[in-house]
């Protein structure tokens, strides 16, 4: 070691970022603009749905919750407005998945990370910690110096204060959750009373702990290391991806307004002035180019427009602007229509798929029948000899009632010459060829029904049919076996 | 070949003080989150091997302070799910047994319960669907050799057929009219020859003729004139359709000649009376069960009818 090869060109790397680096911490400046006012208008509506949602009440009748979005897991159903899921729907929450999917790869093709730098909730989440801070401790500048500053009882004072505002503000957010899970007021009452689930309390408490590890503590490092659509953006995005452009054909070479006195050289409109930087919600400079930590979220657009307009330069040179236009820019030519960056075959075809999806949704809701009956046959015994030469088989038939009210139904027989009916709490002579029952508003009643046929019954197929006798009316009906001593008739 | 660790110029980085051929080593320190996540590993297993069974011996592993144990586990679950059933259990047990039907949903409790008891007692004999086999009765239909009302069901489970531990067991005992001599072979065959007539399985032949007269003065007694049986003793029913050990001539010859005598245990002295009550409403439910009056209204008129003859 150490002798050292001429040909060998070393490398500093000691300011490179190791693979452990210490986290450098942010400390984003306030800033205001439209893009600032767009994201607090976001985070508002997202934090008033997330909040509001599970208080929305919503008339169902005597026989079902009355709150508009419930995911009702002891129950098995699923509540939205006036639409209600069943387990053997599932495939609508599936839809929905799959629809939420496209929709990010259809805003993300239009309007690039518009999802991370707006709607996210670790955005969302972060942007109220930090505006704390700014509360706290004071802009970026305070902070800097609290940050560097010896762990006096008045820092600690000051820390234990905000950590106790980050812990609220966790605590309001974990416990916001499982108000989806069950009848809000209901949980709120039995939460504070100590009443409820152990359940909710760990659910809570884990949310909690998530929120103020990952919005207090965290922040862009989930964005940077630990949220796979970063890594998919770069897949998804194209030359005609909307993405913040610093035009450094505008800025470069920068300098402050100083400097390009003295400089030989023109300097470029960048006056170097870091507010940029200053504002970063992730840290990042953006003069570097769009890189993994940009979540497009404008605000140093908003603080690259003040300083340009404090020292009367045109506003933009820090802009969402496309690979495309920032070429065409350079070459001194006009932007592309906006609409026609818009409309073009990459988003029409994810409108398209979205959209379909959204269709086919739509249609099976409107088709979905709310009567239903489905049977299984006994295995072990088949079949069973009466003593007076009749036949019997035995069934479970289950009758699925999807609406909020008790329904009276008939349940009988079809294709069974003789065939009657009847169920395991009626005496085996009491059969009948059809049974008028009810079924329990929003339930599946589960029946052990027997059919007997008369001697020298053939086995075969006949149908079990499912009749509402309300003014609704509806009817189902499943095909199943009858099986005798000759087997089952196949 | 040891050297002294020194910082490596070109990394910033202290080297582990190993050179190979000019080769060394960075001592590049594990990241502090998995470090910690390791010590909180070692805290736990210490905690754990304290408060858990852990360390093997020869006999067995250490108890642990805590004296937890998988059986012991098993057991509370039990305990808990039993404690779960007691107010269920309770209604049930208040109830007697033929006004279990007025309450739907307690009947359908005690049928679900005693599907579970089914399966661990009575399968053995009376098969997982409970169709029986040669000896051992099918419960799904609606023969019955001692009655099929709810109440008389769960008085024969209670005390079992022919069980010598209960004075309230079913008996009744069939002659062995071969193998005692009470009939000869010839009169046995003609007797079977009768019982396939009234059962529907032959047509009438001399055999039978003869058999009719053996019949009515060794057999009607109990199984009736026209072979109707009799729930009191519990003679089955020969006009009917089902055969406890089998209709063909040679399973009719041996039940003639030997006699047979099944037994049942009383169940009232191998489980607690509330399971027993399930059982019951179980076996009514199968698809056999006849209503509540204790006399079957089938039963009722063949007997005048046999009267006129």
């Amino acid at each position: 070691m150490n002798v050292q090869d001429p040909r060998l060109v070393r490398v500093d790397h000691s300011k490179d970022l190791g693979l452990y680096a210490k986290r450098k911490g942010v400390f984003p400046k306030k800033v205001d603009g439209p893009f600032r006012r767009f994201k607090w208008t976001v985070m508002a509506l997202c934090l008033a749905v997330y909040w509001g949602t599970p208080w929305i009440r919503w008339d169902r009748g005597p026989y079902a919750p009355h709150q508009a979005v419930l995911i009702d897991m002891a129950n098995r159903r699923f509540y939205m407005f006036d639409i209600e899921i069943w387990p053997h729907e599932f495939y609508f929450v599936a839809g929905l998945l799959i629809m939420a999917g496209i929709g990010l790869f259809l805003v993300t093709s239009a309007v690039g990370r518009a999802w991370c730098g707006y709607a996210c909730p670790q955005t969302v989440w972060t942007d109220l910690y930090q505006h704390v801070d700014r509360i706290v401790d004071g802009d970026r500048n305070a902070q800097l110096r609290l940050q560097k500053a010896p762990w006096t009882a008045s820092k600690l004072a000051r820390r234990t204060f905000k950590w106790g505002i980050y812990l609220a503000i966790a605590f309001v957010t974990g416990g916001a959750w499982i108000f989806y899970f069950a009848d809000a007021p209901t949980l709120q009452h039995a939460f504070w009373t100590g009443q409820a689930d152990p359940v909710a309390y760990a659910t809570t408490g884990i949310l909690t702990f998530t929120t103020f590890w990952l919005g207090g503590f965290m922040r862009e490092q989930v964005c940077v290391y630990m949220c796979p659509w970063p890594r998919i953006q770069t897949a998804m995005l194209d030359e005609k991806s909307l993405i913040v452009t610093y035009k450094h054909w505008r800025g470069e070479p920068r300098g402050s307004v100083k400097s390009a006195a003295r400089s030989p050289v023109p300097l470029g409109d960048c006056i170097d002035c870091q507010q940029c930087e200053a504002v970063c919600p992730t840290g990042i400079d953006i003069r570097e180019g769009a890189q993994i930590g940009c979540i497009t979220c404008g605000l140093c657009i908003d603080a690259c427009d003040k300083a340009m307009r404090d020292i009367g330069r045109p506003r933009g040179l820090i802009d969402y602007c496309t690979l495309e236009d920032a070429t065409r820019e350079r070459n001194g030519q006009p932007d592309a229509p906006v609409l026609k960056t818009l409309f073009r075959p990459r988003t029409l075809v994810y409108f398209g798929i979205w959209a379909g999806i959204g269709l086919a949704l739509l249609f099976m809701l409107g088709q979905r029948s709310r009567l239903d009956l489905s049977v299984a046959k006994d295995r072990n015994p088949e079949y069973v000899q009466q003593s007076g030469g009749a036949i019997h088989n035995g069934f479970t038939v289950k009758l699925r009632n999807m609406e909020d009210r008790p329904r009276p139904v008939v349940l009988s027989i079809a294709g069974l010459p003789g065939g009657a009916i009847y169920t395991d709490d009626m005496a085996s002579n009491a059969a009948r060829p059809s049974l008028q029952l009810q079924v329990p508003a929003d339930e599946t009643r589960r029946l052990r029904v027997y059919v007997v046929a008369p001697r020298g019954t053939e086995p075969g197929q006949f149908l079990f049919q499912l009749k509402a006798i309300d003014a609704q009316g509806g009817h189902g009906q499943s095909q199943t076996t009858f099986t005798t001593a000759k087997g089952n008739g196949q | 070949m040891a050297n002294e660790p020194r910082i490596d110029e070109a990394t910033g980085v202290e080297t582990v003080g190993h050179e190979w051929d000019g080769i060394e080593e960075l001592n590049n320190p594990l990241p502090r989150w998995w470090l910690w996540t390791f010590y909180a590993c070692i805290a736990f297993a210490l905690g754990y091997v304290v408060l858990y069974p852990a360390l093997p011996g020869l006999t067995g592993a250490t108890p642990g302070t805590l004296g937890w144990t998988s059986r012991g586990a098993l057991a509370a679950d039990l305990k808990a799910a039993e404690a779960s059933k007691a107010a269920v259990r309770a209604q049930i047990a208040a109830i007697p047994v033929e006004q279990l039907a007025a309450d739907p949903k307690l009947l359908r409790v005690a049928i679900e319960g005693g599907r579970a008891a089914f399966k661990v007692n009575c399968v053995q004999c009376h098969g997982a669907g409970a169709a029986g086999s040669k000896g051992y009765p099918n419960l799904n239909d609606d023969d019955w050799l001692w009655g099929g009302d709810i109440a008389t069901i769960h008085q024969t489970l209670q005390h079992g057929i022919r069980y010598p531990g209960d004075d309230q067991a079913r008996q009744s005992q069939m002659p062995a009219f071969g193998r005692d001599g009470i009939l000869t072979p010839a009169q046995v065959q003609d007797v079977v020859s009768h019982v396939r007539v009234i059962s529907g399985e032959d047509k009438a032949n001399g055999s039978a003729q003869r058999g009719a007269a053996i019949f009515a003065a060794n057999c009607a007694v109990c199984h009736g004139a026209n072979g109707e049986g009799n729930r009191l003793v519990g003679a089955p029913r020969l006009s009917d359709a089902i055969w406890l050990y089998g209709g063909d001539r040679a399973s009719l010859t041996e039940t003639v000649t030997n006699a047979h005598a099944g037994v049942m245990p009383a169940w009232s002295q191998r489980l607690d009376p509330v399971t027993v009550k399930m059982l019951a409403a179980y076996v009514h439910s199968l698809g056999g069960g006849e209503a509540a009056a204790p006399v079957a209204p089938a039963e009722a008129p063949a007997q005048p009818a046999t009267a006129t003859k």
